[in-house]
């Protein structure tokens, strides 16, 4: 019992300084983030079109995709929002999907956007 | 095979981080663990502060923490369209919102209900310093079970010659002192800082770390 709780005290303290050190290399996270959390404060500032919104997005996309990793949950189902601001209705239902299938937890709420996109 | 409880994990975790800092009272966790879940909804957080762009600073920079720690975090800019499509058009009329009604359109476990209370320089001590400073409730959407709350404060004026709280605090502050001598979007870069303080898993009395984390239960070694 007592090596099994110095080995889980010992495996979170590590953990924790390694996450909060990173160590000699940036911490890897779970998702790419690039860009995202701005685009999305971009768009509730409301000084970039959509347009311009998009490209960024689209271009962090092809980041993840070049590094096998996954972009931040709702970043797929924002992309769609803003297709659907842009007329581009063939790709939005494409992105709702993609988040679906990436994150299922999101299923109720993008079954929800895509009974409302098709009204 | 002894079942280690998280919340003892945390308080280790805690105690060995912090070093020579008190010691600091476990937070009763057993409503998140018994409720344990998902996915958050963050609701626009109601503003107190004089300032126009607090909630939506804020609201844009809470994802981060909150899916590195493990959840799935509904897209904030599309749930915010979705209470102004349907007549919901500021926070606090989000945050009136039945919780049955929010399960059922957005699918969630739980919500998370954000005050801003600073942001900016709103207090005359603070005149020269930006401040953001923010509170959270997370809300089971299932049971109705409240699952955590929470506040953070980040200012510009933490100094490097303060220890607060041992190897966190150091880091924080020189991420803060750097910030201010390079961006002039003061009040959003600092909302970052007091987002992620106030929403990072496994700090003492933060949130628990979701099921996503490699360091939730269900996916330790030793489970």
């Amino acid at each position: 019992m007592n090596t099994y709780l110095r080995t889980g005290a010992l495996a979170v303290a590590l953990l924790s300084l390694a996450a909060l050190t990173g160590c000699a290399s940036q911490p890897k996270t779970l998702y790419h983030w690039a860009g995202y959390e701005e685009q999305v404060y971009e768009h509730f500032k409301n000084e970039k079109g959509p347009q311009e919104q998009i490209a960024a997005l689209e271009a962090s996309l092809q980041q993840a995709r070049a590094r096998d990793v996954t972009p931040a949950p709702g970043f797929h189902a924002h992309l769609g929002m803003l297709y659907a601001e842009v007329g581009k209705g063939d790709q939005v239902r494409q992105q709702f999907e993609t988040e679906k299938t990436l994150f299922p937890e999101s299923a109720p709420y993008m079954d929800f956007l895509m009974r409302n996109f098709e009204k | 095979m002894p079942n280690i409880s998280l919340k003892t994990l945390l308080v280790l975790a805690a105690l060995s981080v912090l070093g020579g800092c008190a010691t600091p009272t476990p937070y009763d966790y057993s409503a998140f663990e018994r409720n344990n879940p998902a996915s958050i909804l963050v609701l626009p957080p109601v503003n107190r502060s004089p300032d126009i762009k607090a909630s939506y600073s804020v609201l844009s920079q809470v994802s981060y923490p909150l899916a590195e720690a493990g959840y799935y975090v509904l897209p904030v800019a599309v749930v915010d369209e979705t209470f102004k499509q349907n007549g919901l058009m500021n926070a606090d009329e989000m945050h009136m919102a039945p919780p049955a009604k929010l399960r059922e359109i957005f699918g969630a476990d739980a919500a998370l209900y954000i005050e801003v209370t600073r942001y900016g320089s709103s207090y005359k001590v603070l005149t020269s310093e930006v401040a953001v400073e923010a509170h959270g409730k997370l809300v089971d959407l299932r049971s109705g079970d409240l699952l955590w709350e929470g506040k953070a404060l980040a200012s510009s004026a933490e100094n490097q010659n303060q220890s607060s709280g041992g190897l966190v605090g150091m880091l924080i502050t020189a991420a803060v002192n750097q910030i201010v001598n390079t961006l002039s979007d003061r009040g959003h870069e600092i909302a970052g800082i007091t987002s992620r303080r106030l929403l990072t898993a496994g700090i003492p009395n933060g949130i628990l770390s979701g099921p996503r984390s490699p360091q939730h239960p269900s996916r330790l070694a030793n489970h």
